[in-house]
C-alpha cells in the first residue's frame, strides 16, 4: 500500500531501506524532519541496528559520522545548507581521506530563502569539495535515489552530498514503500594510520586521484538513470532539482514542446550526456534555482567542443538571479523563449489585505525576557545582539529588543566587537539554549579571555523550538527519547570563567529585571539564564481575562508587549482565550491591575 | 486531477486538514500531493497547504488560476490566494476573522466582513462558515478545520464524502478528540 510520506520522510525511509547504521545532524529549516522520522522509528522499536543523534552542531554530526565511516558503517548526517558552511571543516578534508561506508550528506537548500539566512547553492559546495552531489527532483524519486547515493559513495570511497530543497522537503507524495535492501555487515575500524590520518604528501596523492575520478563520474553519470533527454526540436531547456517538476507544469500548461534535459546529477556533470542534448540545438534556456550551476557547466561544454549553441539562463537575464522558482514565472519565461502566446496575468486582489509578520507565540516566555532587559535597560544606551531561533522574532515591535542577527552563535561575539568600537555602550548578547551549544560556548570563552564587558542573555526554554522541538544538551533528553544528563548552563558558564550568573524566571517580571540591572553592572562578562519552558512544551496555565470596570482602556498592554492574544474589540481590550496562555506578563504591565485570572474562566 | 488550496494562518490547523484530504482520497485508490508551509510563518503567519490529487500533477504547489477549491479558515487568507482559483472554481471560508499583532498596534482597520462581502462581489461560488458560532459551541477554535471539511464534503467539492472524513476522525486522531471532532464535522456540514 502507498503511504502519505513528506519528502524528508521519504528520504528517511530510504535511508533505512539502503541499510544506513548511523544518523546524526543538527536541526534546521527545512532539513530537520529527516532526522526526526529516524528517531522516530527508533523509538518506535523498529530499527534497533541503526544509532540515531541529534548533535550539538553540524561539524560535531560530520566528524561522528566520519568515525562510523571509517569503520565501515553507512552514514546519514542532515543539516541545511547554512549548517554546511559549520561542517565545512571536517569536509574538505574528508574528501581527500575519503570512506569506508557509504557516507550521505544531507544538506538541504532553501531558495526563496524561506526560513534561512542564505540562497547558498550546495551544487556549488560539491564543486568546491569535489564531492559528487544527488538532486532528487520529486519526493518520490529523493525515495529511490538515496539508495544510489549510498552506492555510489561506498563504491568510489567519497561522500556525497543529497540535496533536496524546501518544496522537496515539505512535500508529501503517495510513496510506495520498498523492501530494504541488501546490507553488509560493516568491517569495523582496521588501523591503517597512511589511510586515516590527513598528512600533506595523502593529501596529494588523493588530490590526483579525486580529480581522476570525478572526470570518470562526468562520463559515469551520463548513464544514469535519472539524468533524462525527452523531447525534441532546435530549442531545449535545462533544469535541476524541483525546477524540472515546475518545468514539466508549465510546459504541459502552455503546451510547449522543446527538447528537455533534467540534471540529476549536478556534479560531476554528466558532460556525455549533455553533448547528447546539445546535439542539433540552437538554443538552451536553463531553468534553475539558486546559482547558474548547469548553465555554467553546458556554456563550458559548448566552449569545449566548439558548439555553436546559445546558453540562455541567469546570466544572460533571461531567468531571475534570485530568489525561487514555480510554475508562474517559468510559463513565462518558457513562453517567450519558445515563441509563445504570453500566458495571462493573473491579477493579486485589490482590497488591502492583513499584514502578518510572524511573532513569537501568545505566552511565548522570550517575549517575557526581552521585555525584562528593555525594562531594566530603559533610558540606557544598549545594544542588542540576537542570534538564531524563534527569538529573531524580538525584532518586532513593539518589543524592538533584535539589532543584529547573524549567523548561529554570532550574537555573544558580536556583542564584544560593539563593546571594543563603543566602550560607553551595555551590550547584551540573547542565545537560545539550543545556540549555546551549538556555537555559543567559544564565544564566552573569547569574551572571558579578552576581559570584554558585556552581559550574555542565554534563553533557556528547554528545546530548540523554531525547528520543531528538538532535544538539545540542556533539555535531558536525546533524539529517540532516551533520557540523557542535562548540561547544567549555569555550571558551564561558571567553568568557563563568568564571574556574574543570574537565572531567574523571565515570567516573574520584576525579579527579572533586577536580574538584568546586576548583570549589567558587573564587571566583566555577565550571564542572565532565563529559564522557562517553551509553550509548546507544558501545559498551559489558566487564562487571564481584562476587567473591563477597571480597564481606562489606555492600551498599554497592547503597545508594551504585542502579546497576540490581547486584541482589540470595539475599540476595547480583551483577551482572546483561545490564544492566552496564561503567562501572566500583561497582568505586570496594566497600571490598574485591570488583568488577572477569572473565577471558573478555563483554557481552551 | 482535482487541487485544493486551504490558506490561514500559523497554528490553525491546516496541516492536518490537508492530510485528511490526501489520505482519503489515497484510500479510495487515488495518489495525492500536498505541500506544507513550514518554518518561521508558522508563527502566526500566512500559511497555506496545497492538495493535488489524481494524475498529471507536477509541481508540488498548485499553479495560480488552477485550485479547484479554496478553503479558508480565515476570510482575508481566502482572498489573499485568491489568484490560485480556477475560473468556476468554488470558496468554503470561516468568517472568523484573525486580527494580526500588527493591527491591535495600528489599527489598519482589518474587518474580515470585508473580505466576505469583497468574495462575493467577485461572482465566486462562496460558502461561509460561520466560525465563531463553531467556537463557541466546541468551546474551542481547534476544530475550525475539520468544520470546514465537513462543508466542503457537503458540498460536494471534494471528492471525499462526510462519511470517508467520519472514518478518518474514528481510525487515525486520538479517542479523546474524537467526539468533539464529529461535533465540529456535522456543524460545519450544516451551513451548507
Ligand atoms: S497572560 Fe497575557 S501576555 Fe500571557 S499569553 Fe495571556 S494574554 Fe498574552
Ligand atoms: S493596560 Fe490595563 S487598563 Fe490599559 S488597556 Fe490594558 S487592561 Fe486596560
Amino acid at each position: 500500500m502507498k503511504k502519505l510520506l513528506m519528502g524528508n520522510e521519504a528520504i528517511a525511509y530510504g535511508a533505512v531501506r539502503a541499510g544506513v547504521g548511523l544518523v546524526c545532524g543538527y536541526p534546521g529549516t527545512p532539513s530537520t524532519e529527516v532526522l526526526e522520522t529516524v528517531a522516530k522509528l527508533k523509538a518506535k522499536g523498529e530499527i534497533n541496528d541503526v544509532y540515531v543523534e541529534w548533535s550539538v552542531n553540524e561539524k560535531s554530526a560530520l566528524e561522528v559520522a566520519a568515525g562510523a565511516a571509517y569503520s565501515g558503517v553507512r552514514c546519514l548526517v542532515t543539516m541545511k545548507q547554512v549548517g554546511l558552511n559549520v561542517a565545512s571543516d571536517p569536509l574538505m578534508s574528508l574528501e581527500y581521506v575519503g570512506v569506508k561506508g557509504g557516507t550521505v550528506i544531507l544538506v538541504a537548500d532553501d531558495p526563496g530563502p524561506i526560513s534561512s539566512q542564505t540562497e547558498q547553492d550546495t551544487r556549488k559546495f560539491g564543486e568546491f569539495s569535489k564531492v559528487p552531489v544527488f538532486d532528487p527532483s520529486s519526493p518520490e524519486e529523493a525515495y529511490l535515489m538515496i539508495a544510489d547515493a549510498f552506492e555510489l559513495s561506498e563504491k568510489y570511497g567519497t561522500p556525497v552530498f543529497f540535496r533536496p530543497t524546501t518544496r522537496i522537503c515539505h512535500a508529501n507524495a503517495s510513496i510506495e514503500l520498498l523492501p530494504p535492501l541488501p546490507k553488509k555487515q560493516p568491517e569495523g575500524f582496521i588501523k591503517d594510520s597512511s589511510r586515516w590520518v590527513i598528512f600533506p604528501r595523502l593529501s596529494f596523492a588523493n588530490h590526483k586521484k579525486i580529480e581522476e575520478r570525478n572526470a570518470d563520474l562526468r562520463n559515469i553519470l551520463s548513464d544514469y538513470k535519472y539524468n533524462e533527454i525527452t523531447g525534441s526540436g532546435e530549442k531545449g531547456i535545462a533544469a535541476g532539482g524541483v525546477s524540472v517538476s515546475y518545468a514539466k507544469e508549465a510546459l504541459s500548461l502552455i503546451n510547449g514542446s522543446c527538447k528537455f534535459m533534467k540534471i540529476a546529477t549536478p556534479f560531476p556533470f554528466p558532460e556525455k550526456a549533455a553533448l547528447e542534448f546539445l546535439k542539433g540545438l540552437k538554443e538552451v534556456l536553463v531553468y534553475e534555482e539558486l546559482d547558474p550551476v548547469i548553465e555554467k557547466e553546458l556554456t563550458y561544454i559548448c566552449g569545449k567542443y566548439h558548439l555553436n549553441v546559445e546558453i540562455k539562463g541567469k546570466l544572460t537575464g533571461d531567468a531571475p538571479c534570485a530568489g525561487e522558482n514555480g510554475t508562474e514565472n517559468a510559463k513565462e519565461i518558457f513562453s517567450k523563449f519558445l515563441g509563445l502566446p504570453a500566458p495571462e496575468t493573473i491579477s493579486q486582489p485589490d482590497i488591502p489585505l492583513p499584514v502578518r509578520p510572524p511573532t513569537l507565540c501568545a505566552g511565548c516566555p522570550h517575549r517575557a525576557s526581552f521585555y525584562a532587559v528593555k525594562l531594566a535597560m530603559k533610558g540606557r544606551k544598549a545594544v542588542f545582539a540576537g542570534d538564531i531561533g524563534c527569538y529573531t522574532l524580538g525584532n518586532a515591535m513593539p518589543l524592538d529588543m533584535t539589532d543584529t542577527c547573524l549567523c548561529m552563535g554570532a550574537g555573544i561575539t558580536i556583542a564584544q566587537g560593539i563593546k571594543h568600537a563603543e566602550p560607553d555602550t551595555v551590550c547584551f548578547s540573547f542565545t537560545g539554549d539550543s545556540t549555546f551549544f551549538h556555537t555559543g560556548l567559544p564565544g564566552i570563552a573569547n569574551a572571558v579571555y579578552n576581559g570584554v564587558k558585556m552581559t550574555a542573555v542565554i534563553l533557556d526554554n528547554s528545546t530548540t523550538a523554531m525547528t520543531g522541538h528538538q532535544p538539545n544538551p540542556s533539555t535531558g533528553k536525546r533524539a529517540a527519547g532516551e533520557v540523557a544528563e542535562k548540561i547544567d548552563i549555569e555550571r558551564v558558564l561558571l567553568a568557563l570563567g563568568v564571574k556574574c550568573v543570574k537565572t531567574v524566571d523571565p515570567l516573574k517580571l520584576d525579579e527579572a529585571v533586577e536580574a538584568v540591572k546586576e548583570a549589567a553592572d558587573t564587571d566583566g562578562v555577565s550571564a542572565v539564564i532565563f529559564r522557562s519552558p517553551c509553550i509548546a512544551v507544558v501545559k498551559p496555565l489558566p487564562v487571564l481575562a481584562v476587567d473591563r470596570d477597571k480597564c481606562i482602556n489606555c492600551k498599554k498592554c497592547i503597545r508594551e508587549i504585542g502579546c497576540p492574544a490581547i486584541v482589540k474589540d470595539d475599540g476595547k481590550v480583551k483577551i482572546d482565550k483561545t490564544l492566552c496562555y496564561g503567562c501572566g506578563l500583561c497582568s505586570y504591565i496594566c497600571p490598574v491591575k485591570a488583568i488577572g485570572v477569572k473565577e471558573g474562566e478555563k483554557n481552551v | 486531477m482535482y487541487n485544493v488550496l486551504l490558506a490561514g494562518v500559523g497554528g490553525q490547523g491546516t496541516v492536518l486538514a490537508s492530510k485528511i484530504i490526501a489520505s482519503c482520497a489515497m484510500k479510495k485508490g487515488e495518489n495525492a500531493h500536498t505541500a506544507e508551509t513550514i518554518g518561521m510563518a508558522q508563527r502566526g503567519g500566512s500559511v497555506v497547504s496545497h492538495v493535488r490529487i489524481g494524475e498529471g500533477c507536477y509541481s508540488p504547489l498548485i499553479p495560480k488560476g488552477s485550485a479547484d477549491v479554496i478553503i479558508g479558515f480565515e476570510p482575508g487568507e481566502a482572498v489573499r490566494v485568491l489568484p490560485y482559483l480556477k475560473k468556476g472554481g468554488a470558496v468554503v471560508v470561516s468568517s472568523a476573522a484573525v486580527k494580526p499583532v500588527t493591527d491591535s498596534l495600528s489599527d489598519s482597520g482589518y474587518d474580515g466582513n470585508k473580505m466576505l462581502s469583497y468574495l462575493k462581489e467577485k461572482n465566486i461560488d462562496v460558502t461561509v462558515v460561520d466560525g465563531e458560532k463553531i467556537t463557541d459551541e466546541l468551546g474551542s477554535a481547534k476544530s475550525l478545520n475539520i468544520a470546514l471539511l465537513g462543508a466542503a464534503a457537503k458540498k460536494g467539492i471534494i471528492d471525499i464524502s462526510i462519511n470517508d472524513i467520519e472514518e478518518y476522525i474514528k481510525t487515525s486522531l486520538k479517542p479523546q478528540f474524537c467526539e468533539i471532532n464529529l461535533k465540529a464535522l456535522a456543524l460545519g456540514a450544516s451551513f451548507v
